[in-house]
Formats: structure tokens, C-alpha cells, sequence
């Protein structure tokens, strides 16, 4: 007679048991700013295609402090995708050989993160020039 | 006998959500900073850098309409992908209903971007 | 007599199915000296306390990968994970997570094993090749590519760190898919084809969402979750380009 009953555990609320999994749902998290983000571009967008009467009235709402905080809060978000992508990115390539040794990790951190540094900059002197 | 394999689709919001998530990796936090902290609040920049004339012409080019719609549908896409896995994650298993409102939102927002863009004219 | 002797208290989740409806907690005082492993204190729970205690176990030195358990929650070798890091606080101490208990800390692990078959764990040689040609030559960057992707132990940590194999146990999960790739990156074998159906399916990597505890919790460092995001851009490619290859790539 069979004796085994094997007892299946439960998965309800796994990640708040250990600090990988919440800083994991943290940096998954930052996509609702992603998401948060883009729909506000969308509507300045459609305010666009409908003159500049339009366009003039959604400027003037991004001074509001709601949504002065919000992009307070979505900058920090960002930020923090940023940072975690990049952490992530030597997990998901395949090894990188510069002169018969393997690139650590940090190395293709770091390289990641100084392309976004260079990319945000260049992209404000960018707007800064068209803007002259 | 094991039922055959099906192969996935996800390859497909898979390569959305990195391509995405590269582009607001790269540039989100400027973005951000530039639209939503200088320009309101009157920093670093020119008053008009976002001038109706200005921001008209940007998205009538080419380049501007291309930019603008790279960063909507791609921020949309990255995002949709990361939350309908984080619904999963927190236990949330809707399946075809999660998908249709995940994806279907940032359909939605491509085609309307895409139809904003085409309006402004060229 | 010199000295106190110093204990610990470990807590167990017990099981034994003929007679609990559930799992429960059972506390352990068990002498304390600074050189024991959590395996040992087990043991001397097994050898003094409760024999009906059961647990897998063999080397006693990390490279069996028969010890693996939930130790404070987290997946590790008991044989490695030493009492002295946790005294005097409680040991909590529990059966590999995301795998039904069979009893006490063993768990079953049929469905690996059977996700260890499926990947044809084996050379599938390119081409047809005599005893004649002699062996195959391999220099040391072939041996780097696939080195340290050979050096699983099976010990199923990575499988109780993934979560979303403990969403979905079907999910092909790390171990099994870091064989794969040890295999299918090995200059001697071409296999790759055959192999990219459970990559591709719905049971395959893209169940995965990067959390990368699977690597974190490796104790030899073989960094599955490197095989499994590779091999997300390998079938990635595999399909958009699937119709421009000869022979369509995997079904």
C-alpha cells in the first residue's frame, strides 16, 4: 500500500520572506513608473496634435506639484531601473573575452552605466542646442 | 506519453520589453528630469525649449516623429511585459484576461500615439 | 569538568505523512561546539534525539549535492552551513522550498530528474566518427565555454531560490537548462537543433523574469541564470529567423 502523500507548500506571499525577492519586486516595480511616464508623454502627445492651445495647457499642468511629484518620484524610479538593469545585464550576456580573459561582471556594469551617463547628457546638450 | 511541446510566443513581448527597457534604461531618467523637473520648473533650459513652434516642428520631422513614438510604444511594451509578469509573481494568475489588459493597453497607446503622430503631419 | 556545555536550538519542520495531515515545527536542543555544520546538528538530532528524523545526505563536503535544505530560509548545503553563524539564535531549518515534502527535509525531485533527461544530457556527436579518428582535441578556450556550466552538482538550491519555478513547476528551471547549455556549447557537439524545442517552448526560458537568486544561491558557481538568459536570445533568434533557415530551425 502506498504510503506517500506528498504535501505541496503554498507560494502565497514568497517574496516578502526574503530581501532578495522584495528588492527584486522593487526594481520589477519601476516598470509602473515606465508605464506612468510614457502615458504622460502620450497625453502632451495628443495635446500636441490638437494645437497650441492645447499643447499650452498641458504644459501649465506639469507645473501642478502633483505632478511635479510624481516626476520627482518617477525620476528616482527611473533612476533605479537604470542602475538594476545594468546590474542584471552581465547575467544575460554570454561570456565577453578581451585579450584571452573573460570581462568580469562589474566591468559590463559599469560600461552600461557609463553609456547611460554619456546617453543622458548627450541627450540634454542635445535639447539644450535645439532649444538656442 | 507527454503531450508535444508548444512553442511559446513570448519571444516576441520578450524582445519589446528589452528593447524598452534599454531605451529607458539609457535615457528615462533625463527624459524625466528634462519634461517633468527642468522645463516646468524653469531650470537649466530655455523657457521655450518646449514651445508649441519648437515642439511642432520636432514632431513634424522624420527624426522627432520617430524619436517620440520609439520612446511611447517602447516605454509602453517594456512596461506591459514587467507587469503582466509582476501580476504572476504576486499571485494574480487572470492568464488571457491580465494578458488582454497588459498588452492590449499598450496597443492601444501605440496606436494612438502613432495616430497623434500622423495628424501633426509631416 | 571545565566548561558549560553550550547548546542550540534547532527547528525542524517535520512531516510524516502516515500519520500528519500537515507539516509542523518541532524544536531540538542540541549540544553546540563552533567546527558543526547544520548536517551534523541534524544528525545528532537523527543519532540522540528522534531517529524517525529523515534527511538525505552523503559527502559531507559540498560536492554530492544531497543536503540541499531551506536553512533561515534561505536554500543551502547543510553540509556547508556551519552552526556557529547563527549561535545562540534558532536554526530554522526546512525541506527544499518550491518541491513537495516526501517526509521531514526530503523532498521529491522526480520532476527534475525528469527534466534532466529531456535535455539529452550526452555529446550528440556532429557528425559520424571511427575509433579511427581517434579522440577529439579540444583547446582551452572550447574547455572555458562550457567548463563551469559541467560543474552542477544537482543539488536543486537554484530550483528552491526560483520563484517562478515555485509558480510553475513545469518551467524547465535552472539546473536542467545550465546542462543544456553546458552541452550545446561543447565544441564536440551538435546537438543544438534538437535541444531548442524545450528552450522554445511554453515549459522553456522565457518563464524565467531574471531574478538571478538561482546563481546567488549556486554553490558552484555555475551562474544558471546566465544559461537560461542566453539561451532567451538564442530562442529568440531561433524564432525570427526561423523561416529563413533551411530546415526551419525547431518545429
Amino acid at each position: 500500500m502506498n504510503k506517500r502523500r506528498p504535501y505541496v507548500r503554498s507560494m502565497d506571499g514568497w517574496w516578502r520572506k526574503n530581501p532578495f525577492f522584495v528588492e527584486y519586486m522593487i526594481h520589477e516595480g519601476t516598470a509602473l513608473f515606465v508605464a506612468a511616464y510614457a502615458g504622460v508623454l502620450l497625453a502632451g502627445l495628443y495635446r500636441l496634435s490638437q494645437g497650441e492651445a492645447a499643447w499650452n495647457s498641458w504644459l501649465d499642468a506639469l507645473k501642478n506639484p502633483w505632478y511635479i511629484a510624481f516626476h520627482l518620484a518617477a525620476l528616482a524610479a527611473l533612476s533605479y531601473h537604470t542602475y538594476t538593469w545594468f546590474k542584471i545585464m552581465p547575467r544575460t550576456m554570454p561570456p565577453v573575452v578581451v585579450g584571452g580573459e573573460r570581462l568580469p561582471g562589474w566591468v559590463i556594469t559599469a560600461g552600461g552605466l557609463a553609456a547611460a551617463a554619456a546617453s543622458c547628457l548627450g541627450l540634454l546638450a542635445l535639447v539644450w542646442g535645439m532649444a538656442r | 506519453m507527454k503531450a508535444p511541446l508548444k512553442r511559446s510566443n513570448a519571444p516576441i513581448f520578450w524582445a519589446l520589453f528589452g528593447a524598452g527597457g534599454m531605451l529607458s534604461a539609457l535615457l528615462g531618467p533625463m527624459l524625466v528630469f528634462i519634461t517633468g523637473l527642468a522645463l516646468p520648473l524653469g531650470l537649466l533650459l530655455p523657457a521655450d525649449t518646449m514651445s508649441y513652434p519648437k515642439m511642432l516642428a520636432f514632431a513634424q520631422n522624420f527624426i522627432g516623429k520617430g524619436f517620440i513614438f520609439a520612446i511611447i510604444a517602447l516605454f509602453l511594451w517594456h512596461a506591459a511585459h514587467r507587469i503582466f509578469h509582476s501580476l504572476h509573481d504576486i499571485g494574480i494568475h487572470a492568464g488571457t484576461g491580465a494578458k488582454l489588459l497588459c498588452y492590449g493597453t499598450a496597443l492601444l497607446g501605440t496606436l494612438i500615439a502613432a495616430y497623434a503622430l500622423l495628424a501633426i503631419g509631416f | 569538568m571545565s566548561e558549560m556545555q553550550k547548546t542550540i536550538e534547532i527547528e525542524v519542520l517535520r512531516y510524516h505523512p502516515e500519520k500528519d495531515r500537515e507539516p509542523h515545527r518541532q524544536v531540538f536542543e542540541v549540544p553546540f561546539t563552533d567546527d558543526m555544520s547544520v548536517l551534523q546538528g541534524v544528525q545528532y538530532i537523527k543519532d540522540y534525539l528522534d531517529g524517525s528524523l529523515s534527511f538525505r545526505w552523503s559527502c559531507r563536503m559540498a560536492i554530492c549535492g544531497s543536503c540541499g535544505m531551506m536553512i533561515n530560509g534561505i536554500p543551502s548545503l547543510s553540509c556547508q552551513t556551519f552552526l556557529r553563524d547563527y549561535y545562540p539564535a534558532r536554526v530554522r531549518v526546512e525541506a527544499l522550498a518550491h518541491f513537495p515534502i516526501e517526509r521531514d527535509l526530503v523532498i521529491n525531485m522526480e520532476g527534475f530528474i525528469e527534466k534532466l533527461e529531456s535535455i539529452q544530457p550526452y555529446i550528440i556527436p556532429k557528425e559520424e566518427r571511427t575509433l579511427a579518428q581517434g579522440e577529439y582535441l579540444q583547446t582551452p578556450e572550447q574547455l572555458n565555454a562550457y567548463e563551469q556550466f559541467s560543474s552542477c552538482i544537482n543539488c536543486l538550491l537554484c530550483y528552491a531560490a526560483c520563484p517562478q519555478f515555485g509558480l510553475n513547476s513545469s518551467f524547465i528551471g535552472p539546473a536542467a537548462t545550465a546542462l543544456l547549455h553546458r552541452y550545446n556549447v561543447d565544441s564536440r557537439d551538435g546537438g543544438k537543433a534538437e535541444r531548442m524545442e524545450l528552450i522554445n517552448s511554453e515549459e522553456g526560458v522565457f518563464n524565467c523574469t531574471a531574478v538571478g537568486y538561482c546563481s546567488e544561491v549556486c554553490p558552484k558557481h555555475v551562474d544558471p541564470a546566465n544559461a537560461v538568459n542566453q539561451n532567451k536570445t538564442n530562442s529568440a533568434a531561433d524564432y525570427f529567423l526561423r523561416f529563413l533557415a533551411p530546415k526551419g530551425g525547431a518545429k
